[in-house]
């Protein structure tokens, strides 16, 4: 038991969000927009930086930039997917991102989604739509081993974060 | 006799499992019980000479330990840990002894010793199968009143806790290669085999110690090593290997499809100061690609009359009791049986220095050189007897044997005198989750059970589970069954010396000399059913084991019928004269044994329950004093009482400032949906009733959809933002499934639109300003936006700033008031709603919730999809025959309102109602008649689907869905109230502002 390390849940700073839907073959051609690369393969996400794409469908990624860029952002990015249909959605303030980070942070994170969080099924660079309890979450391991990132819809947060601030208690309290 | 109830009478000096070195003390109805750390309940219980521990469900017959596992069926305790911490119906053999804990035998009044309740069991003819059907039939009224309670209190087990549970649980979801359930021989070996490839593991056991059979196995060797020692060192190899996970205390009860596999691990209970933050219990679900079942097996009674007296014990639970436990369960034993591992037992009962008896119920021809080896150790072996009865009451004292010289003729009786009786009647695989599993069951002769056949899943099973016992098979099997799950080829066989014992004879009823009708040899022993309850059954006409099952109750408690099962079904077969595989056998439920609820609950109580979704003012209203009400998942601000101020008064108060000054009024649960892309309007316009594609850029639209089946499924504003953009609102508690329906036609039926939906819903706060001064209140605030009427009609969205924050403005109203619906990013909702009310402060800008709301929009006679509609409307029935594009090619749901049924005249069709007395405001939900003297049951024309007192009106509104309402327009109808009937006149469901002028504020002509 001693080996156990804290689990740490936090609020993440806002972030510029965006839905991006755009089909595959456009995309292909296009591979990077504003910094962001999307030639990732779905269930991917991407660190360029201090952004983050995350694949989760044949056409959609979920973009998340720094904060305070929002409307470069979005300009950049639709320049550079000019000329080819795809729709591109601010969602900063509709998302929410909790970190949650700790050699045990998949166990407490497996106490509300049913997924395989192995390192095999899902190492890092992965992302994914699934829930947490009774809340629908956007599930990623951008990068850093053991910390991952539970994207959830503004008023989901409280819950989101006390599901995760209880069910990390026993891995906190030894 | 005092000696035996000193504490540790009954512990034998030498050997067992548990630490003498710690000490531990529990009380047991009160008494102080002396144990060690290892001991369960029931261990203790039997160290310290206790055997009586509870009182049976219906006889209230005395009843003791039966078996050392979770096949227990007596010994069933109230636990007490303090605190809140009590939970009835635990069984004493699996419960870990520990200091302070509070143990209290059930189902008795006054006392264990002396229970009235006893006198069921001189009634006992009364009580045969099915004899509260039989009995409790007349008066029929007196079922609920009397019988039912009566019984309830008599018969009951456990009384449920009624304190809050104090205590944490948690989940976890987990996935692996092969889960292992059971770690006996077979498991160990199975889980050593799949974790030496390197494959995800799970080994789960239900004790507290891994190892099964081992753990009370003081003679085999394996591989040339101590059987405990074998175990001890396979298990730290497991367990050191990566990606395997061993859980003691861990039931399996759940197996589901696709080896969706429900277990529950007990994490705290067994600790003396479990750490903080630890939850009591664990429920795991795994998805398992391999499943091996290694569930052992259970030990079957034998069915003589008086089987259930306190100290007869199953053969080999008193050798676990013995050799695990170091506790002599009776100094003098009888063992009676027909198995080879009975004779196990009894030579290990006889090396621990007790006095030992062995009967064997087969024919002397049946027994094997078993018998002349346990002579050799100075037993006495009687062969071919069979058993009359057991002496004794709260505990045995004797059992009363007789040869059987031939069919039908048993000789003199002879009682053997002892303290406790053993008895084997054979071993029923463990097969129930197996059974499960959907996995198909097959009847084995040599073994006279039922065994694992087909498999309906990804699993096998091993060992004694499978109706192998023979330890070097049991090994052999699960290694191979553990290689074959990680994808191996590899084997491997297991050297055992000696050779286990595996034989085993066929028992039924025993033969007697007594009158079979007085004789009562218990096959239930939880719920009370006896051979004779199954022969009473089946000589009444019940023949499917099914029918017995329910018509007697025998496998239907809370052990369903572990012990019992396979005897019943024996029992049964006998008396059908038929073989037991064409009797077949019932079905094996999860769970395995109890589940507690809040296992199954886990971190979804309290705030964790359900998610709270708080709209983006909620602390603001809060601190406002808002009375909230749940909308969905959303918790909204109802009405802001002012001190001393009820409902009624501060709803009149908010509706009277809309309409003569302005209110304000957090609108941002509303559902928010972007569509995107070049055939944004052709989408729309096939999902809505009404046409899209001429709406202009900058114009906003009221839009009803319907279901493929005609009916109305959610309805909002509509604002076109650009060609190929739109923002849609959906009513709040629909807009899930609005998008969902969406996507759902866009991906499946018209995927070559080129359309994205995106949810906005939480990106978007909005605030609602409604009322003759809303402008005036805004103006100031508006950045880019020109607000004259001429240059932002009705129904138009601009988009530009407030308060230097970016804005979509949209000039709407559900109040029937001049009104705006301000729209932006919810991270700057607080900003602009403090600007808003300093604003409006000199305008009196009154802040009102949802009850204004819906009654303003009721005034108007706006519909509220969900109250007033209830997915039976059509929108004609809706009055909004109107929104149905006649011109449309097709829209979803359009061919489904030419259907006979969607015109005929007596639809159900909304109208307004005001009452007879002015002040009455009816009940939402109340029945409207047109003929009160009308017999019961009375035609019922309709029902009131939204009613309010209308300050504007100064009388009630009501709008109900009345059977050809449009064409009742002026009668008088009676709507149900609580003492009876009020009379109500059917109107036009427009109360206020019947031509709609009022939006406009007076600033513009329509």
């Amino acid at each position: 038991m001693s080996e156990r390390s804290a689990i740490s849940v936090s609020v993440l700073g806002a972030g510029a969000t965006y839905s991006l839907r755009i089909a595959p073959e456009l995309v292909a051609s296009v591979r990077e927009a504003a910094g962001f690369d999307l030639t990732g393969s779905i269930n991917t996400a991407i660190s360029t930086g201090a952004k983050i794409a995350a694949r989760l469908g044949p056409d959609e990624w979920l973009l998340i930039g720094p904060d305070g860029q929002s409307n470069a952002l979005s300009d950049e990015i639709g320049a550079a997917l000019a000329g080819h249909f795809h729709s591109l959605v601010d969602v900063s303030h509709r998302n929410v991102g909790i970190s949650v980070a700790g050699r045990e942070a998949s166990m407490v994170l497996n106490a509300g989604v049913p997924i395989d969080l192995g390192d095999a099924a899902f190492p890092a660079g992965s992302a994914t739509r699934t829930v947490l309890g009774k809340a629908e979450i956007v599930l990623m391991r951008p990068d850093a081993d053991r910390v991952y990132r539970v994207e959830c819809w503004r008023s989901f947060a409280p819950y989101v974060r006390a599901f995760l601030e209880e069910t990390a208690r026993e891995f906190n309290s030894q | 006799m005092a000696s035996d109830l000193s504490a540790h009478s009954f512990r034998l000096a030498n050997g067992g499992r548990i630490d003498r070195s710690r000490p531990v003390r529990f009380t047991f109805n009160g008494r102080t019980i002396d144990a060690y750390a290892g001991d369960t309940i029931a261990s203790a219980l039997l160290a310290n000479g206790i055997h009586l521990v509870g009182r049976s469900f219906k006889y209230h017959r005395p009843r003791g330990i039966l078996s050392h596992g979770s096949d227990e069926p007596n010994a069933l305790l109230d636990i007490d840990r303090g605190a809140g911490r009590r939970d009835p119906n635990n069984r004493a053999t699996v419960v870990e002894a520990l200091d302070g804990l509070a143990a209290r035998s059930q189902n008795h009044w006054p006392s264990l010793d002396f229970d009235l309740g006893a006198i069921n069991d001189r009634l006992a003819p009364m009580f045969a199968a099915g004899f509260y059907y039989k009995t409790f039939k007349w008066p029929r009224t007196f079922w609920h009143r009397l019988y039912e309670p009566a019984i309830r209190a008599m018969a009951g087990l456990g009384v449920a806790p009624t304190e809050s549970d104090p205590d944490r649980y948690t989940q976890r979801n987990a996935h692996c290669d092969v889960l292992v359930v059971g770690g006996g021989p077979s498991g160990l070996a199975a889980a050593l085999a799949a974790s030496e490839s390197g494959a995800r593991v799970i080994l789960a056991d239900e004790q507290a110690e891994l190892g099964g059979t081992l753990l009370h196995d003081r003679i085999s060797q394996i591989d040339g090593r101590a059987a405990d020692t074998w175990r001890a060192e396979t298990l730290a190899t497991i367990a050191a290997r990566p990606d395997v996970i061993v859980l003691p205390r861990t039931t399996v009860f759940g197996y589901y499809n696709h080896n969706h596999i429900a277990m529950v691990e007990r994490v705290t209970d067994h600790l003396q100061a479990p750490p903080a933050g630890l939850p009591r219990e664990r429920l795991w679900q795994v998805r398992a690609k391999k499943v091996i079942l290694a569930t052992g097996a259970h030990e079957r009674p034998l069915a003589f009359a008086d089987n259930d007296r306190p100290g007869i014990m199953l053969a080999e639970s008193v050798r676990a009791y013995i050799n695990r436990y170091a506790v002599a369960p009776g100094r003098q034993i009888v063992f009676a049986g027909v198995t080879g591992s009975a004779y196990q037992a009894a030579a290990d009962a006889k090396s621990a220095g007790l006095a030992v008896t062995f009967v064997d119920v087969r024919d002397p021809t049946q027994c094997g050189e078993e018998v002349g080896e346990l002579r050799a150790l100075g037993v006495e072996v009687l062969t071919g007897h069979t058993i009359i009865g057991s002496v004794g009451r709260k505990r045995v004292a004797g059992l009363i044997v007789a040869p059987v010289n031939g069919p039908g003729d048993v000789g003199a009786h002879r009682t053997l005198p002892c303290d406790a009786i053993a008895m084997s009647g054979g071993w029923t695989p463990a097969v129930h989750l197996f059974s499960q599993s959907r996995g198909r069951l097959q009847y084995r002769d040599a073994i006279d059970a039922f065994v694992p056949g087909a498999s309906a899943q990804s699993e096998c099973s091993a060992g004694a589970a499978n109706g192998t016992y023979d330890l070097a098979a049991t090994l052999d099997e699960g290694w191979r069954a553990g290689a074959e799950a990680a994808g191996t080829t590899a084997s491997r066989s297991f050297a055992v010396a000696p050779s286990t014992r595996t034989d085993s004879g066929r028992a039924r009823s025993l033969p007697t000399d007594r009158d079979a009708d007085r004789v009562r040899a218990f096959l239930d022993f939880q719920n009370d059913v006896t051979v004779k309850d199954i022969k009473l059954a089946v000589r009444e006409g019940f023949q499917s084991i099914e029918h017995v099952k329910r018509y007697t109750t025998t496998g239907m408690a809370t052990d369903q019928g572990k012990t019992s099962n396979m005897l019943a079904l024996g029992i049964v077969a006998e008396a059908l004269e038929r073989p037991v595989p064409e009797v077949g056998t019932t079905t094996f439920r999860p769970p395995f044994t109890p589940v507690s609820f809040g296992a199954i609950v886990g971190q979804a109580r309290d705030a964790l329950f359900d998610p709270i979704r708080k709209a983006p003012l909620h602390d603001w209203a809060e601190a406002q004093g808002a009375v909230f009400e749940p909308v969905a998942l959303w918790r909204r601000a109802r009405y802001f009482p002012q001190a001393g101020e009820g409902m009624h008064a501060a709803v009149s108060r908010e509706c009277r400032a809309v309409r003569s000054n302005v209110g304000i009024f957090d609108a941002s649960t509303l559902g928010k949906i972007e569509v995107v892309g070049p055939d944004a309007a052709e989408f729309l316009n096939r999902i809505y009733t009404n046409a899209w594609l001429k709406l202009a850029p900058g114009r906003c639209r009221y839009g009803l959809m319907l279901r493929e089946d005609g009916f109305i499924f959610d309805d909002g504003v509509v604002a076109r933002i650009a060609e190929d953009r739109f923002h849609v609102t959906t009513t709040t508690g629909g807009a899930a499934r609005v998008l969902v329906h969406m996507e759902d036609y866009l991906q499946t039926e018209w995927s070559d639109l080129k359309v994205y939906l995106t949810s906005t819903t939480e990106q978007w706060g909005v605030i609602a300003v409604q009322g003759p001064k809303a402008r005036e209140v805004i103006e100031p605030l508006v950045e880019g936006i020109d607000l004259s009427p001429g240059m932002f009609p009705h129904m138009a969205v601009r988009v530009g700033r407030i308060c230097s924050v970016p804005t979509r403005l949209f000039r709407v109203s559900f109040t029937g008031e001049l009104g705006y619906e301000i729209n932006v990013p919810t991270g700057h909702m607080r900003t602009v709603w403090d600007a808003i009310i300093k604003q409006g402060a000199p305008f009196g800008i009154t802040p009102y919730g949802t009850e204004a709301m819906h009654a303003l929009r009721a005034e108007r006679g706006f519909i509220i999809v969900g109250q007033d509609t209830d997915g039976t409307v059509t929108p004609d029935d809706a009055g909004l025959g109107g929104m149905v594009s006649a011109s449309k090619r097709d829209f979803v749901g359009k061919r489904s309102l030419v259907r006979p049924d969607m015109l005929l005249a007596d639809r159900k069709q909304l109208v307004g109602l005001t009452t007879a007395d002015p002040k009455l405001v009816l009940d939402e939900g109340a029945q409207v008649v047109a003929d009160t003297k009308a017999p019961i049951p009375m035609k019922m024309l309709g029902h009131v689907t939204s009613s309010y007192w209308s300050d504007a009106c100064g009388h009630s509104i009501a709008l109900a869905l009345v059977s050809g309402g449009r064409a009742r327009l002026g009668e008088t109808l009676h709507a149900t109230t609580p003492s009876g009937f009020a009379a109500v006149k059917v109107v036009t469901p427009v109360f206020f502002d019947a031509e709609g002028k009022r939006v406009h504020g007076g600033l513009e002509h329509v």
